[in-house]
C-alpha cells in the first residue's frame, strides 16, 4: 500500500494530512506556523507519520500547499492552496460547486467543476477583514479564547452592528459596543454576522452554485456556520476535517501523481 | 522587406535602441529644463505631439515621467512627498509623482524635467483635467482641454461620410483652432502649417509600423511580450510621436518582428500559453510580475495598455496631408474615442482579441490608483466569460504605489490559475 502526503502550510496553522489508495485519510496532524516555516512543516509531516505509525519511505508523494508550500522542501511538488481546497472539498462532499474557505488571513471563494476543478476563484485582497484574524482582534479585545467565541456568540439575541470594514479598527469598534454596555455574546454575534457578510460578498463574484463547502480552520466555529448559512439562505457542508481540507487535497494531487506513474508511459494522457 | 543586418543586431534591437531613445529623449528634457525653456505638459491619449512640436515645444508626459520613478523603484519617496504635502493616499499615484517632481523643481531619477509652459489634455480621462489645474495653480500654466466625444454604445462608432461623425469631427477641429491661437501666443512662433504637414507624415508611418508591430504579434511563438518589451515600444511611440527618428524606429522595430516570426523566435523558451493583458502594468514590481507568468510558460501576446496609452494609434489611421488641420481633428477623434473604448466598450474587442491572437487565458489587473481603467474591468470579465469559453484571472495591484502591492498574493493567484490553465488543457486534451 503506498501512501500520499499534503502539508498545508498556513500563517497560522501547518496541516498535514496522510492518505493511502484508497483516498482514506489514515493520519493528520496539526502544529503553529510559528516564525521557522520550514520546521513547522517538517514538524506536521512527522507528527502525522508517527500517528499514523508510517515509515516515511512508505510515502511515495508529497505536495506542500499553502502560504509557505514553498518551504515544504521536503516536498516533490507545490499546488496552491486555491486547488486543494477545492479538490479536498469535492472529495468530501462530492456535489459541491462552490467552496468558502476562511483561513487564519483570507478568505477564499471557489467555485470548482464536480471532478474539483477549479473554474473560477476570488480572495479577499491586502486586508485581513472577514478572515479568522477578525475573530482573532475579537478574542483579543474581550479577553475570550477563540474556541469559546462560537458558542458564545450563539447565545446572543441582539447583534450589533459591526460597521468597519478594518481588522485593528474592529477591536475599537468592539471595545465601543463594550462601553455601551452592550453584552459580550451580542458583540460577538455581530462580528460573526459581520464576517458571513463579507464572505457572501466574496461567493457572490464567483456566483453561489449548490452544493456550498464550508472548509478552513474557522469552519469549526459553531457561530461561523450557522450565520453563513443564514447570509447564504441555505446550508453549509461542513466535514469534521474542514481544516485539513487543504492539506487533504495536496495528498489527493500527490496520489494522481502516483496512480499516474504506473500507468505504463505508452497509455498516459499526456498534458 | 529584407532585413539590414543580421540575427546578433536585428534581433532585441527594438528594446536596445528603445531605451536609448528615451534616454536621448530625457537628457533634451534635461537641456530645456537647465535653459529654462517652458514645455508641453501632455498625456497618452491624446497628446497632438505632431501639432505641438510645431511650436518648439520640449514635450513632456507626466504619465510616463511618473511610472519611471516607479519602475526605478523610488516612488515611494515621491508619493510619500506628496502625501506629506497634503495629497490622499486615494489619489492617482501618476498624479502625487508628479507633484513630488514639480516640488523638487524637475528633480526626477531621470534627469531634471522642465516646467509646463502649457498644458494640453483631452477628456479621455477626468483625472488629466483635474491634474492640469494643478499645474495651473502651481505655475498660472495656460491649460487647454480638448473635449473629444466617445463613443455612444457598444459597437455604435460612426465613421467618415457619417453626419454625426462629420459633426463630432468639425467640434475637434474647431478646438484645434483655438489651441494653436493659444500655442502661438505661448510660445511667440507662428504656426507653420507645412512643419505640421511633416510631422503628420511621420506618425502616419509611426502607425502603420506600430500596427504592423502589433499584427506580428498573432503567430506562435509570439515575437515580442505585450507587457515588457511593448512598454519600451509604447515609450518610443509617444515620446517620439510627430519625430523622423520615432518613424524610423518603428520601421526597423516591424523590421525585427518580421524577421522574428519568419525564424520563429519567441520571447520565452517554451511558449505554453499565450494571456492577453488588460489594464496598466504593476510597475513597483514591473520584471517579477512578468515573471510569475513566463516561469511557468505564460506570454503575453497583447493588451489594452498597448491600445489605450498609444492614445489608440494602434488603428494606424493615415492622415491626409492634403487636407492637414481637418485630418488632424479626425486623427483625434478615431484614435481618442479608440482609447476611451478600451475602457469602456473593451468586451466584443477583447474578445476578438481572444481569436485573432489565439489566446489561452486574459489577465484583468485592476488597480488601486486609476479608477478611469479599472472600474469596468468585473464587469468586463464577466461579459467575456459569458460569451467565451477563456481562462480568466483578477488581479489587483498598483501601478505606483509598492505599499498596496502584495507580492506573495499575487503569485498565489498567478499560480492558481495557471493550475486551472493546465487542467483545462488536460480535459482538452482527454475530449
Amino acid at each position: 500500500m503506498a501512501y500520499a502526503a499534503g502539508v498545508d502550510v498556513g500563517s497560522t496553522q501547518t496541516k498535514a494530512v496522510v492518505i493511502n489508495e484508497d483516498r482514506d485519510i489514515v493520519a493528520r496532524a496539526l502544529t503553529d506556523t510559528g516564525a521557522n516555516v520550514m520546521r513547522a512543516a517538517v514538524s506536521a509531516f512527522e507528527e502525522a507519520l508517527r500517528a499514523g505509525s508510517i515509515r516515511e519511505e512508505e510515502v511515495e508523494y508529497v505536495v506542500g500547499t499553502g502560504y509557505g508550500r514553498y518551504k515544504v522542501t521536503f516536498g516533490n511538488t507545490q499546488v496552491t492552496e486555491i486547488s486543494c481546497h477545492g479538490r479536498g472539498a469535492v472529495q468530501m462532499f462530492p456535489r459541491t460547486r462552490t467552496v468558502v474557505d476562511m483561513g487564519g488571513q483570507d478568505t477564499k471563494a471557489i467555485s470548482v467543476s464536480p471532478d474539483g476543478e477549479i473554474l473560477d476563484f476570488c480572495m479577499n485582497d491586502k486586508c485581513a477583514a472577514g478572515t479568522g484574524r477578525f475573530l482573532g482582534a475579537a478574542s483579543s479585545a474581550l479577553d475570550i479564547p477563540l474556541e469559546e467565541l462560537g458558542p458564545t456568540a450563539l447565545r446572543g439575541q441582539r447583534p450589533v452592528k459591526i460597521s468597519t470594514t478594518c481588522t485593528v479598527f474592529a477591536e475599537t469598534e468592539v471595545l465601543s459596543w463594550l462601553g455601551k454596555g452592550k453584552k459580550i455574546e451580542d458583540i460577538l454575534l455581530g462580528v460573526h454576522k459581520s464576517i458571513a457578510r463579507r464572505s457572501a460578498g466574496l461567493l457572490r463574484r464567483v456566483g453561489i452554485d449548490e452544493e456550498v463547502t464550508f472548509t478552513g480552520g474557522v469552519a469549526r466555529n459553531a457561530a461561523m456556520i450557522e450565520t453563513l448559512n443564514e447570509q447564504l439562505g441555505l446550508k453549509v457542508n461542513v466535514s469534521e476535517e474542514s481544516h485539513f481540507m487543504g492539506a487533504l487535497g495536496a495528498a489527493l494531487f500527490g496520489l494522481d501523481h502516483i496512480l499516474a506513474s504506473r500507468v505504463p508511459a505508452g497509455e498516459r494522457q499526456e498534458q | 522587406m529584407s532585413p539590414s543586418g543580421s540575427a546578433e543586431t536585428i534581433v532585441g534591437r527594438g528594446n536596445r535602441e528603445g531605451a536609448d531613445l528615451f534616454r536621448e529623449w530625457f537628457e533634451e528634457l534635461g537641456v530645456a529644463a537647465a535653459e529654462e525653456r517652458g514645455a508641453a505638459y501632455v498625456f497618452v491619449m491624446g497628446s497632438l505631439a505632431e501639432l505641438l512640436r510645431t511650436f518648439d515645444f520640449p514635450i513632456v508626459f507626466p504619465e510616463i515621467n511618473s511610472l519611471q520613478t516607479a519602475v526605478r523603484r523610488v516612488a515611494h519617496e515621491y508619493l510619500d512627498e506628496a502625501e506629506d504635502y497634503g495629497y490622499s493616499p486615494d489619489i492617482c499615484g501618476y498624479v502625487k509623482a508628479d507633484v513630488a517632481v514639480q516640488l523638487r523643481r524637475g528633480d526626477h531619477p531621470m534627469g531634471r524635467v522642465p516646467k509646463p509652459a502649457i498644458a494640453v489634455n483631452t477628456n479621455a480621462c477626468n483625472t488629466y483635467i483635474k491634474w492640469a489645474e494643478i499645474w495651473e495653480r502651481m505655475y498660472g500654466t495656460p491649460t487647454f482641454t480638448l473635449d473629444v466625444p466617445g463613443t455612444r454604445e457598444a459597437g455604435g462608432q460612426t465613421w467618415r461620410g457619417d453626419a454625426a461623425f462629420e459633426n463630432d469631427r468639425k467640434y475637434v477641429a474647431a478646438q484645434l483652432t483655438e489651441l494653436i491661437g493659444l500655442c502661438e501666443k505661448v510660445s511667440g512662433v507662428k504656426f507653420d502649417v507645412d512643419r505640421l504637414r511633416e510631422n503628420m507624415s511621420s506618425a502616419n508611418r509611426m502607425s502603420i509600423g506600430w500596427k504592423r508591430v502589433l499584427e506580428l504579434n498573432r503567430c506562435r511563438p509570439a515575437t515580442f511580450n505585450a507587457l515588457t518589451d511593448g512598454t519600451i515600444y509604447l515609450g518610443v511611440a509617444n515620446a517620439l510621436r510627430g519625430t523622423e527618428r520615432g518613424a524610423q524606429y518603428f520601421d526597423e522595430l516591424a523590421e525585427e518582428m518580421e524577421y522574428k516570426a519568419e525564424a520563429g523566435l519567441g520571447t520565452i523558451s517554451e511558449e505554453l500559453y499565450r494571456l492577453i493583458f488588460v489594464g496598466v502594468p504593476c510597475y513597483p514590481l514591473f520584471r517579477r510580475f512578468n515573471e510569475m507568468f513566463t516561469e511557468p510558460g505564460g506570454t503575453f501576446v497583447n493588451s489594452t495598455y498597448l491600445w489605450f496609452a498609444s492614445g489608440g494609434s494602434n488603428l494606424g489611421f493615415q492622415y491626409d496631408l492634403e487636407d492637414p488641420l481637418e485630418s488632424l481633428a479626425e486623427g483625434l477623434l478615431v484614435s481618442v474615442r479608440d482609447a476611451m473604448d478600451s475602457m469602456f466598450f473593451q468586451t466584443q474587442i477583447l474578445s476578438d482579441m481572444v481569436t485573432d491572437y489565439s489566446a489561452d487565458g486574459v489577465v484583468y489587473h485592476p488597480i488601486k490608483s486609476c479608477r478611469t481603467v479599472s472600474t469596468g474591468l468585473a464587469d468586463s470579465r464577466r461579459d467575456l466569460m459569458d460569451s467565451r469559453d477563456v481562462a480568466t484571472l483578477f488581479i489587483e495591484s498598483d501601478m505606483m504605489d509598492r505599499r498596496v502591492v502584495s507580492e506573495a498574493q499575487l503569485k498565489n493567484r498567478v499560480d492558481a490559475f495557471f493550475e486551472g490553465l493546465a487542467s483545462r488543457r488536460q480535459r482538452a486534451a482527454i475530449g
